[in-house]
């Protein structure tokens, strides 16, 4: 998960996700494995990269967009190093950051999710990504969190999709 | 999953490291890729394969390769509590020694050896301390050397240095001119640039610090052993290792060679 952020501060995003989740929920260090079932948060003032050997990695290259994390970066990587397996799901934002990168995940044939611009606080992010980018799924916010739980469900076989 | 390294990254980096002597093969691939493909738009190379025969073929080009794939960009006081940590926990042992070597290695544009100059010289140890501050970028050394910044830098730089600790004000420690501010003399007399790579060289001095912040980031974990393992031989028995914010010992064939001290702020004591 990459959100924009002061870069100077630590960011407390992590203590704000354990409330709200049961998922073990951590900014990863640089070279950790990737382990399933863990929501990783992009730690303030560094890029998150995604490598081929199922870990992570860091950068502290320019910022993208004004951004550092940046969305295009961990998407590109992710694109990369999973190809169909990876999908992005793009929230509301006030900069293109991500677009690019969604536009990665969709020709590396994952899968690409936007939070309707329509009803994002900001509809920059969203609305720059689907300018860009035929996306598999816009919906609404609340929505998103059932449609993944939904495909990440495996499919009993009978079932229509 | 299993790493496939791409063919033709493969055979520019070996190309360079043939042909030039810098070795960027046990780079991590994912960094690697986009500073690729960034020097790729800016020097109008198509493919990876244009890149390499342009870069055989002109030394001006690998020069242009090389700034895109060394080039980084660091603060003063970036990540302030590291630096407050050393004030605070480091420097009562570092007291002690009659006289103190320390290495910043990977140093950059020279931010980083400032700050820990500046630290010592408010703590009273810059006058017995030589510090040796290490790149393998000849642009970046120059350019750490002259120790010149951009001035509009230093609103933000203050406010790290405040929170690092810092005992006075930043400006005692630069002198403004038009858009520039230079830092003082005092401090650059006690640094010592110069060219060293932890790919290709080893340890050349017994050091009581050695500083190496986001540096092994950019390193694969073979590559990482390797640089580790030349800091530990660097830092002798009792002295400190400080890491970036997010590096760890942890995934090191090394770490049993150090304690950590304070954890928050990745500073290691060796054993």
């Amino acid at each position: 998960m990459v959100l924009h952020l002061p870069p100077t501060q630590p960011s407390h995003l992590v203590e704000v996700l354990r409330t709200r989740t049961s998922l073990p929920t951590r900014e990863p260090d640089d070279k950790e494995p990737i382990v399933p079932g863990t929501l990783y948060v992009a730690p303030p003032n560094y890029h998150l990269l995604v490598e081929r050997g199922r870990s992570f990695a860091l950068s502290v290259d320019r910022p993208e967009l004004f951004s550092r994390p940046s969305i295009d970066v961990l998407f590109e990587s992710a694109a990369d190093a999973f190809g169909p397996h990876v999908a992005g799901v793009l929230l509301s934002g006030a900069n293109e950051d991500g677009a690019r990168g969604l536009g990665h995940i969709a020709a590396a044939g994952g899968l690409t999710i936007v939070e309707s611009p329509t009803t994002a606080a900001v509809p920059t992010m969203p609305a720059a990504a689907l300018r860009r980018v035929a996306v598999d799924h816009a919906v609404p916010a609340a929505v998103i969190g059932t449609l993944l739980a939904r495909l990440a469900a495996p499919t009993r076989s009978g079932e229509a999709t | 999953m299993t790493t496939s390294p791409d063919p033709e990254l493969t055979a520019l980096l070996d190309a360079v490291y043939h042909r030039y002597h810098y070795d960027f093969r046990g780079y991590a691939e994912a960094s690697l890729r986009r500073r690729i493909g960034a020097a790729l738009t800016h020097l109008r190379c198509p493919t990876v394969n244009d890149l390499r025969e342009r870069v055989l073929a002109e030394p001006r080009g690998f020069s242009e390769l090389l700034r895109f794939l060394t080039v980084q960009v660091s603060d003063l006081f970036r990540d302030p509590s590291y630096y407050r940590s050393l004030r605070e926990r480091i420097v009562p042992y570092l007291r002690t020694y009659p006289s103190l070597k320390v290495w910043v290695a990977g140093c950059a544009t020279g931010e980083e050896a400032y700050s820990l100059a500046i630290v010592f010289a408010e703590e009273g140890l810059l006058d017995r301390t030589l510090i040796y501050a290490t790149d393998i970028h000849p642009e970046s050394l120059r350019a750490a050397e002259a120790g010149v910044y951009d001035l509009e830098r230093f609103a933000r730089f203050s406010d790290s240095y405040r929170q690092a600790g810092g005992r006075g004000s930043l400006s005692d420690f630069y002198t403004a001119q038009y858009a520039s501010a230079i830092l003082d003399r005092r401090l650059k007399q006690a640094i010592l640039f110069s060219d060293h790579s932890l790919a290709t060289d080893v340890a050349f001095a017994e050091v009581e610090l050695v500083s190496c912040r986001n540096v092994l980031i950019y390193f694969d974990r073979p590559l990482q052993d390797r640089a580790i393992g030349v800091l530990r031989d660097s830092v002798r028995r009792k002295g400190f290792l400080g890491l970036g914010a997010k590096e760890t010992l942890r995934f090191s064939a090394h770490a049993e060679a150090f304690t950590e001290l304070v954890p928050e702020d990745r500073i290691y004591q060796r054993r």
